[in-house]
């Protein structure tokens, strides 16, 4: 080895791997489970993607709706998620997230208060009831500043800015981890007992996107590598609501609590379209009248405003929309709060949107309504896990949030990502706790896996090509925005895997001039590895699924299949190559069916 | 408005020392300063060291100094400036610089840690916490903040004076402390640390960490006023000075 790839070594027992909202809980539990615990993360603490979120966290807390209690929570994301759900993870998750909202107020969470001084819920599309509790609209920075103050205060050990490239393993099980410091370049190894991937999205594969940088899909990259498998990445989300203008800010979100809050989606003839696009599997429960809509909001005796269907509908609407020449002149639609709600509440319920679009695009919200088109936000699917322990197939790997799969289906209801988070990092960090507890005898860190780690985190900066990583980023978003966007053809579909597998051979020839501290050519180059994974993952799963369900919708097979109904999509890697094959859904006990089954 | 070209000045080079480089870019429609700097990465300097996460003002990553005025790089719109002015973009000052516009901002996270956490009371009978819209407001307005850190950049008792730096907490922790002060339920009491360690005293209500606040907090005005009084009453009135002595609250 040559004499500068010296590393730093760290021990722990648990080591977490991502400081978003997932992250944060799982660690803090790790830790008061009695665990020596870390958690590493790419950006400074406090900057993960979580805080980004805007609309709330879903959770059956019944403050607003007496009706509102877990069943019905459990049938709206089953529902939303066209059935492809892992039950078991729908029903924890419904059952336990209002305890874990309630412990963020023990924390310091100042959330929005209802008139009788509880915490307040908002609508959200796919929720039966208004369910989000939420801070105006910036609920994710609340929770993250929440949990990122309650573990500085439990002296939780944190690595900032440290990217973790690899991990490796005694045998079949986990016991270590290989990275670099970014400020530096630092090169470090933890010697673990127990993982957690906590990292997050995908979404910086795409052109337009919602996604912050740090989006790229490491944990997913590490996860294949280690011998762990994913579920059902080809439903990745299109958010309908991105803003489109100015083109330097396509895809930041416009949250959906502009429609929860009273908006609504009209084209360029000013129609209210959603009317004509309500599918038979949620006609039941949907307004087909402007008049029952309107009421709705007030009285949930009505139907649902069709404003307000699950993402993956109204993605697809807006989509055909402007399709069919009937879209804004820069092709969008119009999302209009501005004539049907008083400035003062439009200010107070949604003052970052106000803001965003007052700074970013000359917009004033309370007078004018906004353009907004589909744009990449969530990675549906992800690493498979056992719902009780979130663990993978992989001995002391767990992976909890975003990265993992099974809680969504097929379609995530919005506000059901933030109660993930804490629902399941903290499982994760409580499971993970335990494994290691449970461990007998040593476990070594492979010299030769470390070696091979480094030399891929180094390989960048001693290079020989002339490849610019910048150019290979941008093509590849290109590719992935144009043949694996919202709607999929087979033909499309293999061309990009064509393509992934080009733009892989540019990457191996992409070299990083300036040293390396702070050299964000190298970063990125190395972020290329997990977001080609990643497109090649959600590419090959995208094919195999040969009918259209949830975020998945393929022109050539437009109808949902029965038979596709039943499986999930799974991926693993076998020497080098991505295997896929479909699988067996987890068979859902009778009461649980009946609850889905209901009318309403 | 078409694309066209503009020239930056931009910070390059580390602790050792470093100089203004110039490049000069196209400029399209509606870019803010972080996109320029990322078409100068993507095509004269890959190697341009800068911070940002979210390029949506909400993860305060990409503090900086653009023509000498402390703002977020993702929420200066590039059509705020004259046609054919040179920008120039530069790390903040107040802290030790790692590399180009990123700089170290450990000492923020120290002080963080010295900050005792909240700590509610009792829960009601029913079990619940009850607290209304009025009553939380006010600490809803401090927890905006995105901890971009330019408040603490622009405060002159550390911006020119490395050696208060151990003894002052900056304009960001004392909306912290104020915060937790006017917690409806927060049961500590920290005024005896914001006078002491914090150095709330070295604050002569300049204002200027309102003026850069991008999430327009009222620091001043709302927290560190109010702290101040606070604590002004609780230390040098007669009366509570003396009920405290003697247990009485
Ligand atoms: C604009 C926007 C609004 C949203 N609004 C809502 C909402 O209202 N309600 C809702 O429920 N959901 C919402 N979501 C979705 C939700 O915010 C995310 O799904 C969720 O925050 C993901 O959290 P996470 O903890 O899984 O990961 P993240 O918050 O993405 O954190 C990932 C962490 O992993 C770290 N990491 C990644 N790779 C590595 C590596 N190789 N080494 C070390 N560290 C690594 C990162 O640094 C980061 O700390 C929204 C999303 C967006 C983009
Ligand atoms: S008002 Fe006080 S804290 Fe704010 S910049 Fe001036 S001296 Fe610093
Ligand atoms: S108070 Fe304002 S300026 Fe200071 S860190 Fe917070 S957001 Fe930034
Ligand atoms: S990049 Fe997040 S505030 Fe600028």
């Amino acid at each position: 080895m040559a004499a500068d790839v010296k590393y730093q070594t760290h021990e722990y027992d648990v080591l977490v791997i991502g400081a978003g909202g997932a992250g944060l809980r799982a660690a803090i539990e790790a830790s008061a489970q009695g665990a020596r615990t870390a958690l590493v993360c790419k950006s400074l603490l406090g900057k993960a993607h979580t805080v980004m979120a805007e609309g709330g966290m879903a959770a059956a807390m019944g403050n607003v709706w007496k009706e509102d209690n877990w069943q019905v929570h459990f049938r709206d994301t089953m529902r939303g998620g066209k059935m492809l759900n892992n039950w078991r993870m729908a029903q924890l998750h419904a059952q336990e997230s209002p305890d874990r909202v309630l412990e963020l107020e023990e924390w310091g969470a100042l959330f929005d208060r209802t008139k009788a001084g509880l915490i307040s819920q908002r609508d959200f599309g796919g929720h039966r009831y208004a369910r989000l509790a939420h801070i105006g609209d910036r609920t994710g920075l609340e929770l993250i500043r929440t949990l990122q103050q309650h573990a500085v205060h439990k002296g939780l050990e944190v690595h900032m800015e440290c990217n973790i490239q690899r991990l490796v393993k005694d045998g079949n099980r986990v016991s270590g981890a290989v990275g670099y410091f970014r400020p530096t370049g630092q090169l470090v190894v933890f010697k673990t007992k127990a993982v957690v991937l906590a990292t997050g999205g995908i979404g910086k594969s795409w052109k337009f996107t919602s996604n912050s940088w740090e989006c790229t899909g490491d944990g997913i990259r590490l996860a294949l590598d280690a011998g762990a498998e994913l579920i059902d990445m080809e439903c990745h989300q299109f958010h309908p609501t991105g803003m489109v203008w100015p083109p330097s800010v396509r895809g930041i979100l416009v949250t959906e609590g502009v429609r929860g809050d009273g908006g609504t989606l009209t084209n360029s003839e000013g129609k209210r379209f959603m009317f004509n696009y309500i599918p038979d599997f949620f006609k039941a429960e949907t307004a087909d009248n402007e008049k029952e809509a309107d009421a709705w909001y007030e009285d949930k005796k009505n139907r649902r405003t069709p404003d307000l269907l699950p993402r993956d509908e109204v993605a697809r609407a807006i989509n055909s929309e402007v399709k069919a020449g009937r879209g804004t002149p820069h092709g969008g639609v119009y999302l209009d709060i501005a004539s049907r709600r008083p400035a003062d509440y439009i200010r107070k319920r949604l003052p970052s949107m106000y803001h965003q679009f007052k700074e970013l695009a000359d917009v004033d919200i309370t007078k004018e309504p906004m353009e907004v088109g589909p744009t990449c936000h969530y990675m549906n699917g992800g690493i498979r896990v056992d719902a009780d322990s979130t663990a993978t197939c992989v001995p002391g790997l767990f992976a909890a949030g975003e990265v993992a799969g099974g809680l969504h289906g097929a379609n995530r209801l919005g506000g059901n990502s933030l109660s993930d988070l804490v629902v399941f990092g903290r499982r994760a960090g409580l499971y993970a706790a335990q494994y290691v507890k449970s461990l007998s005898g040593k476990l070594t860190v492979d010299a030769g896996q470390v070696e091979a780690g480094v030399q891929g985190i180094l390989r960048p900066v001693q290079g020989k090509g002339n490849e610019n990583p910048y150019a290979v980023h941008a093509d590849l978003q290109e590719c992935m925005q144009s043949l694996v966007g919202i709607i999929r053809t087979e033909g499309e579909l293999k061309k990009a895997l064509e393509e992934i597998a080009v733009f892989k051979q540019r990457l191996g020839r992409v070299t990083v001039e300036g040293g390396r501290a702070f050299n964000p050519a190298w970063h990125l180059t190395l972020d290329l590895l997990a977001m080609l994974a990643v497109s090649e993952a959600v590419t090959r799963a995208a094919l195999e699924r040969k009918e259209s369900r949830g975020g998945h919708t393929r022109d050539d097979y437009p109808k949902a299949d029965p038979k596709w109904g039943k499986v999930n999509v799974v991926l693993r890697r076998k020497n080098d190559e991505i295997s896929v094959s479909p699988e067996p859904l987890l068979e859902m006990p009778d009461d649980l069916k009946k609850l889905v089954e209901e009318k309403q | 408005m078409a694309a066209s070209e503009v020239t930056m000045r931009v910070w390059r080079g580390d602790a050792k020392g470093g100089a203004f480089t110039e490049y000069r870019v196209q400029s399209q429609e509606g870019m803010v300063v972080l996109d320029v700097i990322h078409a100068i990465q993507a095509t004269q300097a890959g190697d341009l060291a800068v911070r940002w996460n979210c390029k949506a003002g909400k993860c305060g990553s990409c503090s900086a100094e653009i023509n000498g005025k402390p703002r977020l790089l993702c929420m200066t719109r590039m059509n705020t400036f004259t046609p054919g002015e040179t920008i120039t973009v530069a790390p903040m000052k107040t802290f030790p610089l790692i590399r180009d516009l990123a700089t170290d901002v450990s000492f923020n996270y120290e002080k963080a840690k010295t900050i005792p956490a909240f700590r509610p009371g009792p829960k009601e009978p029913d079990g619940t916490r009850r607290m209304f819209q009025e009553d939380v407001e006010r600490g809803q307005e401090f927890r905006k903040c995105i901890e971009c850190f330019l408040c603490q950049d622009v405060c002159h008792v550390i911006r020119d004076h490395e050696d208060n730096k151990p003894a002052f907490a900056g304009p960001r922790f004392f909306m912290r402390l104020a915060e937790l002060e006017m917690h409806p339920l927060d049961t500590h009491d920290r005024k005896e640390l914001a006078r002491v360690k914090a150095g709330l005293g070295f604050c002569n209500i300049t204002k200027c960490c309102t003026e850069v606040c991008p999430e327009h907090i009222h620091i001043t005005d709302n927290a560190i006023i109010p702290l101040k009084e606070r604590i002004v009453t609780e230390y040098y009135d007669p009366v509570v000075w003396l009920l405290r002595k003697i247990g009485v609250r």
